[in-house]
């Protein structure tokens, strides 16, 4: 296989080209070339032992660390990745690429067709995480990197951490799995259909083909994003930051003007991720997250997958007041893993802060990866 | 012996039970002291299951394999005979069903590893006695309405129980309160009396294979009394 890498001085990212590759999708469609943007962050060891790939969550992407020159602001994960962080770059090699399907320089409905001068949009095919992983995999390759130290995500991310153990069991020494679980469940998609619905009812959405009169479906998107924004905090969080409280007034305005704090910020929510993201891409990976589904499956893909003398480990997390992927669903994979007798490890930590608390200050998970990696790289170098 | 000393001496005994090379599951594992010293001096596999979050957080971030998690409700999900040792140190008497924990340490492990303190002791007894009040030991060091240790037990009491259980003592260890080490089994008299804190190394009976014979096949099975 041999892959292009570019630099995108505009995107401040690496691309990697996989020209005439016929990547085989879970539909059966099959896209002929792809490309990736990604970033990478510290060094890579002479052994190549050290590399770390950080997935990102559903509206993430290749900035977990250092600028973004998209939104002009500080990576998603910079409070966890980066020199003498918990994911410490000073050790570690850090990749991170922008998912197949997103919108961040990777191909994605927001790309051109391959030969043409027209965008995906609709006539992109579906995309699952095993796709999404499958592509990643071809990257870690393309990098001369046998085997990955580790596999991190949360949320959408922790989704593909736990297809790289099911899929690339050899390719991996151990994964940790942040607010996920073994399938999407039936609230989460419910969920998702309405923010889809949201963003398919709005008239500028045009059956995907806004573009082409260089027009983004503003209204439908930042409404799906304000929901999802609920869905990521929780009662406890949001009324202790917003309360009652109303928004640059004294008093209630009778009206249907963002009276509230928490009306303004989801707004604020919705204008600002209109800016960043592509509505059809939004469609994509919500529904690759809605189709990811190992509740049946995972005990025997895990069994039959894997040589229990191989050491992968697991270290799975989850959150008091996640109610998007509660504690329930984490514990399933332990279950399982545990019936295996498989290397894992859990742990709840307890926060107020809801499903996001893997994106905000929680000690206790920035002292457990630190010390979860720094221990368990210690025992491969010896 | 404070309690801390205590602990140390406990699992250095725990050790001597221990052959090379097993895979060791330790419940109530705390922040993994035990398991560092059984996978550096046994060159063991270690597992361990811990109720207190911080603990369990300390011992996943020292890489071990810990899952935060309550052995009373999360034993069930390990399969049978997964384990070559399951340890139990020094809680047995702070669980809600002592019995069928015991049941569930031989079904996860071949061997079953029970440590606790023997509430047979004379000063306990001499301390009920004489001021006819629940006991303060240095093992037992609460107050009867904050203490975790809800079921109190002493190793006639454990005894009656295995046997009841048919479950096998391989090997027995009794410290005095002064931490001096001896035999149970050898021990004729005065066990109960001296034992401060009692380690026991347990299994199943291995019952012979019950032959039935019949015409056309002989079957065996093995009456082993699984739960």
């Amino acid at each position: 296989m041999k892959t292009k890498f570019t630099t995108d001085t505009k995107l401040e990212s690496e691309i990697a080209y996989f020209e005439n590759i016929n990547l085989k999708l879970q539909s059966g469609d099959i896209i002929d070339s792809f490309k990736l943007a990604f970033k990478t962050y510290g060094k890579l060891n002479a052994d190549k032992t050290n590399a770390i790939l950080v997935c990102h969550a559903l509206t993430g992407d290749q900035y977990v660390a250092g600028n973004n020159p998209i939104t002009g602001r500080e990576g998603w994960w910079s409070r966890m990745v980066g020199p003498n962080k918990p994911i410490d770059t000073n050790k570690f090699f850090v990749i991170c690429s922008n998912v197949l399907g997103g919108c961040a320089g990777s191909t994605g409905p927001k790309e051109l067709q391959n030969g043409s001068d027209v965008a995906y949009g609709g006539n992109f095919p579906s995309v699952t995480i095993k796709d999404i992983v499958k592509a990643q995999s071809l990257l870690v390759e393309s990098l001369n990197i046998e085997r990955l130290f580790s596999v991190i995500g949360g949320s959408m991310g922790a989704m593909q951490a736990l297809q790289w153990a099911i899929d690339f069991p050899d390719k991996i020494l151990n994964i940790i799995h942040i607010a996920g679980a073994l399938k999407h469940s039936a609230q989460n998609i419910a969920f998702h259909e309405v923010g889809r619905q949201a963003i398919m009812s709005d008239p500028i959405w045009k059956n995907g083909k806004y573009f082409e009169n260089d027009e983004v479906p503003e209204r439908g998107l930042s409404v799906a994003r304000m929901i999802a924004h609920i869905t990521y905090l929780s009662e406890n969080a949001m009324h202790r930051k917003f309360g009652r409280k109303l928004q640059s007034r004294d008093i209630i305005s009778f009206g249907f003007d963002a009276d509230f704090q928490v009306e303004s910020y989801l707004r604020y929510q919705g204008k600002s991720f209109v800016e960043r993201f592509d509505a059809n891409s939004y469609l994509y990976l919500t529904r690759a997250m809605d189709y990811f589904d190992y509740d049946e499956t995972f005990r025997k893909k895990i069994e039959f997958s894997q040589n229990p003398n191989n050491h992968l480990k697991y270290l799975i997390v989850s959150f008091t007041s996640d109610w998007l992927f509660p504690t329930i669903e984490s514990k399933m994979i332990v279950n399982q893993l545990n019936s295996l007798s498989r290397e894992v490890s859990f742990l709840e930590i307890d926060t107020d802060k809801g499903h996001d608390s893997f994106l905000l200050e929680e000690p206790q998970l920035d002292c457990v990866i630190k010390g979860f990696l720094k221990n368990n790289f210690a025992k491969i170098d010896e | 012996m404070n309690k801390i000393n205590s602990i140390r001496k406990d699992w250095s005994l725990i050790e001597t039970l221990i052959a090379e090379d097993r895979k060791i599951l330790d419940i109530g594992c705390g922040d993994g002291g035990l398991m560092e010293q059984l996978e550096n001096n046994r060159n063991a596999i270690t597992h361990g299951i811990e109720l207190n979050r911080d603990l369990a957080a300390n011992a996943i971030a020292r890489g071990f394999n810990v899952v935060h998690g309550n052995a009373e409700l999360d034993l069930s999900q390990y399969s049978n005979n997964s384990f070559d040792y399951v340890i139990l140190s020094q809680t047995l008497q702070a669980m809600m069903k002592p019995k069928d924990i015991l049941s569930e340490l031989l079904r996860i492990g071949s061997k079953a590893i029970v440590s606790f303190p023997n509430f047979g002791h004379w000063k306990i007894r001499l301390q009920l006695l004489i001021s006819g009040k629940m006991p303060v030991t240095e093992s037992l060091p609460y107050t009867w309405y904050d203490t975790p240790n809800i079921h109190f037990f002493t190793i006639k009491d454990f005894l009656n129980l295995c046997n009841e259980m048919n479950i096998v003592i391989e090997k027995s260890i009794g410290l005095t309160s002064k931490g001096k080490q001896f035999d149970i089994s050898e021990s004729v008299t005065g066990v109960n009396f001296f034992t401060h804190e009692a380690i026991f190394l347990l299994s199943y009976k291995n019952f012979e294979p019950i032959k039935i014979k019949s015409s056309k096949k002989v079957f065996a099975k093995n009456s082993v009394i699984a739960n």
